[in-house]
């Protein structure tokens, strides 16, 4: 192992507890991840010792509050080698951060008949911003389709992004774990006059990224995936595209004048930050980076190959055909993320069991409905690792499939 | 926490395993109502046929997990013959199993309580136990809200 998961393990407090009297197994990171106790202690001490808002006050905890936001911009911008720190915009989550995407720049940019690229594993917070621009301004929307074995069907990307004005892409799929070839497409994208946004809410927690590597315009991420909390989330884009949009939601903190006539925006990044930020989540956004850059992202990366790698591995080896796992079969293509049907198990009862069995996995459509449409299913049970789960993980969720084969009798 | 014994009875997984009156009627004179549950993408499909104010024939369609299969099966097998009366009581004994937590702190109607305590839940008794697991609740009830829908339109006809 790469890691020494037993000592990361630790780090995280809800690791440590039990559940039905067994060790809570925690597979569900692709949907949040686990918080590390220095996150946890990270918020707490700025409410306990520095709560104050940020760019407001002239006293000495308001200017703490202050550099300490500050400072979580610029790890976020170390960590995914951003040019510059006016480029970090903190949003709530990934969603909003496409949203403003869609709404600032997609307004003042898209106009009938002009044409944005998706592709068909799209997590809804990828299709429904641009849905909701095509209802507004009758623009068209294409889909670059997924093949059987789950990866991007790129035979027509060059005919698919002709004309295009945005291509907007999952650089990892949080149902099949495909890690899509973000680079390739830019490169296509941008060769067509396209920009290129990237959703990468499952790539950032799991990947090291260089923004400037992958070719891409506009990238966004949530914190709550890469251990950091809930209810913050980054976009990042070019200073000079972000310079030219519109401001997107209107109030305080983000202008630099306001008459009863009208207003003008602050700088980057303020201008797209309107009212007071979730200020404790992004001082623990901060410490997540720190965390994670601590262990290096190389390093994570290597050790969720290898997990997937032995997840692939065991699944098959002990069931066989009884299971079918989509998305790529090689380790090396993918996350650690495994949708998967067994035996005709619906996923809701194959959750209930595996819950049981302290094993928690998700049942559903995982905010994918066209790519389940595709896939000819309804719903898959999911399970995803992260840092912090290890061999003995995937032994505890094959013996509690093997239960549940037993229960109802497969 | 209830034990999955409690919840998967061996007569809930007799119904899963093997549902009855699996399939379709021809609409008209049948009415067909769909119901949904965006969740976890479950379908239910109900076919009742209903002649004068009896309900003469069932079928169900769709697809989901055990609890909702086995819920639309048993629902299919207690209501045939039953006239619509009788079916929509047997809803409502039904529902108040179901939402026992609800009807507890919202202060039960005595009368009603007394009207659903005298409909025979039979065999449907054995999802007591769903009651106790409230994210699968919708699972055992989407047959018969979609039954509720399917009975409106029967009788907004006759």
């Amino acid at each position: 192992m790469t890691l020494d998961v037993s000592a990361i393990k630790k780090d995280f407090p809800l690791l440590e507890r039990d559940f039905n009297g067994k060790p809570l197994v925690y597979l569900d990171s692709a949907a949040t991840s686990q918080k590390p106790r220095a996150v946890i202690d990270a918020m707490s001490d700025y409410y306990e010792n520095y709560n104050a808002n940020t760019h407001r006050g002239v006293f000495g905890i308001a200017e703490q509050a202050t550099n300490a936001m500050e400072g979580a911009r610029e790890k976020v911008r170390s960590f995914i080698n951003a040019p510059s720190i006016n480029e970090i915009i903190f949003t709530r989550n990934a969603t909003e951060s496409i949203n403003l995407v869609a709404h600032s720049w997609g307004r003042a940019n898209l106009r009938a008949g002009d044409v944005v690229v998706l592709t068909e594993l799209e997590h809804h917070s990828n299709i429904v911003p641009w849905q909701q621009i095509r209802e507004e301004r009758g623009i068209e929307l294409r889909y670059i389709p997924v093949t059987d074995s789950g990866h991007l069907d790129l035979d027509d990307l060059a005919a698919t992004v002709d004309g295009a004005k945005l291509v907007s892409i999952s650089a990892m799929s949080n149902v099949l774990g495909t890690v899509t070839p973000v680079r390739h497409i830019a490169d296509i994208a941008h060769a067509a006059g396209a920009l290129v946004c990237v959703d990468a809410c499952q790539f950032v927690p799991h990947l090291p990224c260089d923004v400037i590597a992958l070719g891409a315009d506009f990238v966004a991420f949530s914190a709550h995936k890469m251990c950091g909390p809930t209810g913050v989330g980054v976009l990042w884009g070019h200073e000079a595209l972000l310079d030219a949009m519109p401001a997107f939601l209107g109030g305080g903190g983000m202008i630099r004048d306001v008459t009863l006539q009208g207003f003008k925006p602050a700088e980057l990044p303020w201008k797209f930050e309107a009212g007071t930020p979730a200020i404790a989540e992004i001082i623990g956004l901060g410490a997540a980076v720190d965390y994670l850059s601590a262990i290096g992202m190389p390093a994570v990366r290597q050790h969720e190959v290898e997990l997937a790698a032995y997840t692939l591995r065991t699944l098959k080896g002990r069931f066989g055909d009884g299971i079918k796992i989509y998305g790529p079969s090689e380790a090396s293509e993918r996350g650690a993320v495994f949708s998967f049907g067994f035996g005709d198990l619906h996923p809701h009862d194959i959750s209930q069991v595996l819950d049981e069995h302290g094993v928690c996995v998700r049942a559903g459509h995982h905010c994918a409905k066209p790519l389940m449409r595709k896939l000819g299913i309804g719903a898959t049970a999911r399970a995803s690792l992260y840092l912090y789960n290890d061999e003995s993980d995937v032994d505890a969720l094959a013996d509690a499939l093997a239960a549940a084969a037993d229960f109802f009798g497969l | 926490m209830p034990g999955l014994e409690d919840l998967y009875r061996e007569i809930v997984l007799d119904h899963y395993r093997s549902p009855r009156n699996r399939g379709e009627l021809p609409v008209p004179p049948s009415h067909r109502a769909e119901g949904f549950n965006p969740l976890c993408g479950d379908e239910i499909v109900v076919y009742v046929q209903v002649d004068g104010d009896t309900i003469t024939d069932v079928k169900i369609g769709g697809q989901g997990c055990s609890i909702s299969q086995s819920s639309a099966s048993m629902m299919s097998a207690a209501i045939k013959g039953k006239t619509i009366h009788e079916a929509r009581a047997l809803t409502r004994a039904f529902k108040s199993m179901m939402s026992i937590h609800e009807t507890a702190l919202e202060g039960d109607d005595p009368e009603m309580a007394a009207a659903n305590l005298a409909v025979k839940l039979g065999d449907l008794e054995a999802l007591r136990g769903v009651a106790r697991v409230p994210v699968r609740i919708k699972c055992a009830t989407l047959s018969w809200n979609t039954l509720a829908q399917g009975l409106d339109e029967a009788e907004a006809e006759a």
